[in-house]
């Protein structure tokens, strides 16, 4: 049932390697873009603000599958930004993960900013009272905190995040769901056995990740 | 305007609001500049490519709103099948019985923990010739909803788990004391009140499910809106501005959608009847696997 894993025709683990990398750059990547957001939404400069706001609103509302097969289509094909990358194998890597930064810098901004509001009125107070400015009390007092508060809602983007690459595959990019319509077209008479040897992958991909996480946001969290 | 993080801005504040102002807003214009003075390089501001979506009445009538129109069909249906499913699984999730407990679930976590572009593919195999060959013109729309239910009834399931678990105990022990069985008290009693705490977060779903059919205009030729891309540029050759209008009707629909979501929730927050507790309809949360938050009233 299963001898289409001793062919040597599917690299399957190298499918989920792209899975793995995607889900690696692109997680860096949001949690940087996103912190940025959450900034932007909570700073004084109402323009700022706007934009943050403008940003959310307008990319959580667009399908990520329009923003993937976007990034290729329009940067790439039409307008010839590849990002550097040389080959069609490096670029369609490239736009996928722009095109997943885009989408889940959004999640990580909404998740920060709820975390932002765990933090007791109190701690933000004394800082200003000490005089540190905006940027201060936000990098230096209120979001550490926060961090600590959103390490179980950052897990569940993360996890989110890890399904959300094989969008990657509408743009042809070789991570794992793309292998596996390859497999199920091309072995119609092993479709279980197919799709238990990727959903396996999956849940052994997402599964570790909500327990250490989960361990990891009761250790860190803070008590109050 | 002040805040937690800042005061109401002086003088001095005010001046430097203003620079940061002035500041972003020439790194925005640059940038647009760039963006655009590239699209005008490559003759993407033409007007050409930008009347149909004005002028020709075909762009609507035979691409975009059938296309939207099967994106809500399947949406729609999609979630008329797992909401019931899901309520059931989420009821089974919470059974006196341990074996019923633990089969349930299990199923809804492996089916949490899969993408729902995998189980849209997995359906397209299986309705496929070979196995139980649903006829080729509409075997896209069900593998497309087959896979949706399948991955949302599991995210319902803990949408309604959190629901029932947000009621007070008193609820279910009052029920308890007056004689229902264990069947009344969950459709007399818990549920109606569950359901309301949990809509917001239902509402939100939905735009989930809507922005998830996309994939199936991508990789299994089901023609929704974002496929109506492909052929609308192959008329006009307006790849960008297609997706501008594309993405436009997406916002459009799902920002009415969220905002619902967000009216909902702050209406059953403040209002006096029922428990004051409310499922969060983050999408946030739910999209990231129906980790559905449960708040009290303040």
């Amino acid at each position: 049932m299963f001898d289409f894993l001793d062919s040597g025709q599917y690299d399957v683990l190298g499918a989920f390697w792209v899975t793995v990398q995607l889900t690696f750059y692109s997680a860096v990547g949001s949690l940087i873009w996103g912190t940025v957001l959450a900034g932007m939404r909570v700073s004084p400069v109402p323009l700022l603000r706007g934009f943050g706001t403008a940003y959310v609103n307008l990319v959580r509302n667009t399908p990520l599958t329009l923003l993937v097969i976007g990034c290729s289509l329009g940067l790439s094909q039409t307008l010839g930004i590849n990002l550097g990358g040389e080959t069609f194998k490096e670029t369609g890597f490239r736009l996928a993960v722009l095109g997943l930064i885009a989408y889940t810098g959004t999640f990580v901004c909404e998740a920060l900013r709820s975390g932002i509001n765990t933090v007791p009125v109190g701690q933000a107070e004394a800082a200003r009272a000490l005089g540190l400015s905006f940027f201060q009390v936000l990098t230096l007092i209120v979001l550490p905190q926060a961090f600590r508060a959103v390490v179980a809602p950052l897990a569940n983007v993360l996890i989110a995040l890890t399904k959300n690459t094989t969008v990657a595959a509408t743009i042809g990019v070789a991570e794992a769901a793309l292998l596996m319509k390859e497999m199920l077209e091309n072995e119609a008479q092993a479709v279980f056995a197919v799709f238990a040897v990727f959903a396996l992958g999956f849940v052994l991909l997402t599964l570790p990740t909500g327990l250490l996480l989960g361990w990891v946001s009761k250790r860190v969290a803070v008590k109050r | 305007m002040s805040s937690v993080l800042y005061d109401t801005p002086g003088p001095k504040a005010k001046v430097r609001n203003w620079v940061y102002s002035g500041i972003f807003v020439v790194l925005f214009g640059l940038v647009l500049w760039w963006a655009l003075s590239l699209m005008g390089e490559k003759g993407q501001l033409d007007a050409d490519k930008w009347t149909p979506f004005v002028t020709d009445s075909q762009v609507w009538t035979t691409y975009l709103i059938p296309g939207l129109m099967e994106t809500l069909k399947a949406g729609a249906l999609a979630m008329a099948i797992a909401l019931p499913l899901g309520a059931l699984l989420g009821i089974g999730r919470l059974s006196d019985h341990a074996g019923v407990r633990a089969a349930v679930g299990a199923w809804v976590e492996f089916f949490r923990a899969i993408p729902v572009l995998m189980l849209m593919l997995f359906s397209s195999a299986l309705y496929a010739p070979q196995l139980m060959d649903v006829p080729s013109d509409t075997r896209p729309f069900w593998a497309v909803v087959t896979g949706l239910v399948l991955y949302n009834s599991a995210v319902i399931a803990e949408i309604v788990r959190a629901g029932v678990l947000s009621l007070p105990k008193g609820q279910a022990e009052a029920a308890k004391a007056i004689g229902l069985r264990k069947g009344q008290t969950m459709a007399y009693v818990l549920l109606p009140q569950a359901v309301t705490a949990m809509l917001p977060a239902l509402v939100s779903q939905l735009v989930v499910i809507l922005k998830d059919t996309a994939l199936g205009g991508a990789l299994l030729g089901f023609a929704e809106l974002l496929s109506m891309n492909r052929q609308i540029a192959a008329n006009y050759s307006n790849t960008i501005a297609t997706m501008f209008v594309i993405a436009l009707i997406y916002i459009v629909v799902n920002f009415a959608l969220t905002t619902l979501a967000s009216w909902l929730e702050k209406r059953l927050r403040g209002s006096k009847k029922g428990t004051g507790a409310v499922v969060e309809g983050d999408v946030a949360e739910v999209d990231a696997g129906g980790a559905a938050g449960v708040g009290k009233a303040p």
